[in-house]
């Protein structure tokens, strides 16, 4: 992890989303598919910003890539930044993706610009002799991000859209269980918004793939200390604690999640004001 | 050079900085950053007697020059800590400041006699100003009797070796008249400020958007107020220490609440956006005082009430 002044080398609107690079001397090394990097914006907006790494070169003193999508005040500064300026980051941060030690069929599901780290995994997948399909879904066609990219790096991509704008009409589960009912595909890695990472989790769970999802929660530090992130997880031991996205996550089993309970403190979490109640 | 070295009621530090409570954890987190013993020390996390959730998310929401937040104290409990946290930073030689919170009198009393036996505390934090417990009543930072029977509590149960600091909130009417009823209570210092009582509402769901409902303002917003509480404070009792915080993002920051009356600062929600800025706060401000001819922090401390520079 290491925090440094990085040089933007491009920022590309690419649909909804914009492409952006920076160079990162010595972060590049470290990266693995599901580390994030927490960026600082403009003075009026005190919190870093976080953004899956899509892509690390370790080429010239190396650089990383991030898809933003310019929703709030910090992320649209941030797409205004031409190449040259400097912006300070953090990375890289978080517990990556878990690649399996055999060379398994794996299914990558992404939605929206949560398809930014799955990029890198198929290619890390398939150089372990893993087979990989990846899911592309979005709610409309604009939003839609990477297909072409998914399509060089894996061995088929379906694409879905909640409106049928491009590809198949429907929800990423939708060929995602039929890809699982095959019966051959035991991982399941997934990125995007929760309510499709809790989707995704469950049809894993369905038919007994173990799903991997890297989580969106909102963060103010990125590195541990705010308490800002959390969600309710079970522990090794069957305990749920609240549990901090960035330095736990932000990827976790699929199953460990309480999806349905994120944004509450379930009454059987250790320190909740019932337990506490005793 | 200014001496960086300073005396928090009786008790040596390494410098003039520390992180602040509820912004560096237990400071594990930070160590990757940059040399905790280089700074005055670690201001933990506030721990209470058993482990405790918090609130639900969203806990925060960035708000002009700041943000509001309501993480409600979640942490493992005293055990754990005692275990893995206080051993974590004595090994290294990092100064433990324990900030220490309670639901009842009784239970600030409990941390403090647990406390007594560890000899790595180099001094107690007590947070009687968090608002954002559960029970909204139990604010005793906002009132005379319940702020000085935990001070009291906490003071004699702890060893006169190590100096209490009573944390205040600047959600009072007469932050003078708190601070002096702790001091007869037996604070050896105050830690201010804590975070204001704010609020934000979700303008398309007209909800509010914390868990928590309110939550705790923080960062360089309440920075004029955290500067006015301390010069107050110090106004009023000049000899006793005062580890001044609210907003410090750079040593000019810090220089204000020195100049204000602070001994010593804590950098908090800045940490969020720059975790080594206790460090970098702290060299700043040395070099501001070093430019200004101060041998020593303390020859600064309060000197806005004796007519600035001469």
């Amino acid at each position: 992890m290491i925090q440094a002044d990085a040089e933007i080398l491009s920022v590309r609107r690419d649909g909804a989303y914009y492409h952006m690079s920076f160079a990162a001397p010595g972060i590049a090394d470290g990266f693995r598919p599901g580390h994030f990097v927490a960026i600082a914006v403009d003075d009026a907006h005190i919190l870093r910003r976080a953004f899956s790494i899509r892509s690390a070169s370790t080429k010239a003193g190396g650089a990383l890539q991030i898809i933003v999508s310019p929703k709030g005040p910090g992320t649209q500064w941030l797409v205004r930044r031409r190449a040259g300026d400097i912006i300070n980051v953090i990375a890289p941060l978080g517990q990556p993706f878990r690649l399996p030690t055999e060379p398994v069929p794996c299914v990558l599901v992404g939605g929206g610009y949560g398809v930014a780290p799955l990029f890198e995994l198929a290619n890390q997948l398939r150089a372990r002799g893993c087979g990989v399909e990846i899911i592309v879904g979005a709610g409309d066609a604009a939003r839609l991000h990477g297909v072409v990219e998914a399509r060089r790096v894996s061995d088929a991509v379906h694409v879905t859209t909640d409106d049928g704008s491009a590809g198949e009409q429907g929800r990423v589960t939708d060929p995602l269980r039929r890809i699982l009912a095959e019966g051959r595909h035991p991982a399941v890695y997934a990125c995007g918004p929760m309510a499709m990472l809790q989707a995704v989790s469950e049809v894993s769970a369905e038919f007994g793939a173990v799903a991997q999802c890297a989580v969106e929660e909102s963060m103010a530090c990125g590195v541990g200390v705010c308490m800002t992130c959390v969600l309710p997880v079970i522990g090794d031991d069957g305990v749920t604690r609240m549990v901090r996205s960035c330095t736990e996550g932000p990827v976790f089993f699929g199953d460990r999640v309480r999806w349905s309970d994120v944004g509450t403190v379930p009454a059987d979490t250790l320190g909740s004001p019932e337990a506490r109640d005793d | 050079m200014t001496d960086p070295r300073v005396t928090l009621a009786g008790v040596e530090f390494a410098g003039p900085a520390f992180t602040a409570s509820g912004c560096a954890a237990a400071g594990k987190e930070l160590a990757g950053f940059f040399d905790l013993t280089e700074i005055g020390g670690v201001v933990t996390k506030s721990i209470m007697m058993r482990p405790r959730s918090g609130r639900p998310t969203p806990r925060m929401v960035e708000t002009p020059s700041g943000m509001l937040n309501s993480i409600g104290l979640q942490g493992p409990g005293i055990e754990s800590f005692l275990a893995n946290d206080l051993p974590w930073l004595a090994e290294r030689g990092v100064a433990a400041v324990v900030s220490i919170a309670g639901e009842t009198v009784e239970e600030y009393a409990q941390l403090a006699r647990i406390l007594r036996n560890e000899p790595d505390v180099k001094a107690i934090e007590v947070n009687i100003s968090c608002p954002n417990v559960e029970s909204r009543g139990q604010v005793f930072a906002c009132d005379v009797m319940s702020a000085s029977s935990v001070i009291h509590q906490v003071r004699r149960n702890t060893s006169s070796t190590v100096p209490i600091f009573a944390k205040l909130s600047p959600d009072v009417t007469s932050i003078a008249e708190i601070a002096l009823s702790c001091h007869n209570a037996g604070a050896d210092g105050f830690s201010m400020i804590n975070t204001t009582l704010g609020m934000a509402i979700d303008t398309d769901t007209l909800r509010p958007i914390l868990g928590g409902v309110t939550g705790g303002l923080s960062g360089p917003a309440i920075r004029p107020i955290a500067v006015r509480n301390v010069w107050q404070v110090h106004h009023v009792l000049p000899d006793v220490p005062i580890l001044g915080m609210g907003g410090i993002a750079t040593g000019e920051d810090a220089l204000q609440f020195i100049a204000a009356g602070a001994t010593a600062v804590s950098v908090g929600t800045m940490t969020f956006h720059d975790p080594s800025a206790p460090l970098r706060v702290q060299q700043e401000l040395l070099g501001l005082l070093d430019e200004r001819g101060f041998a020593s922090v303390s020859e600064a401390v309060g000197v806005a009430h004796r007519g600035g520079l001469v």
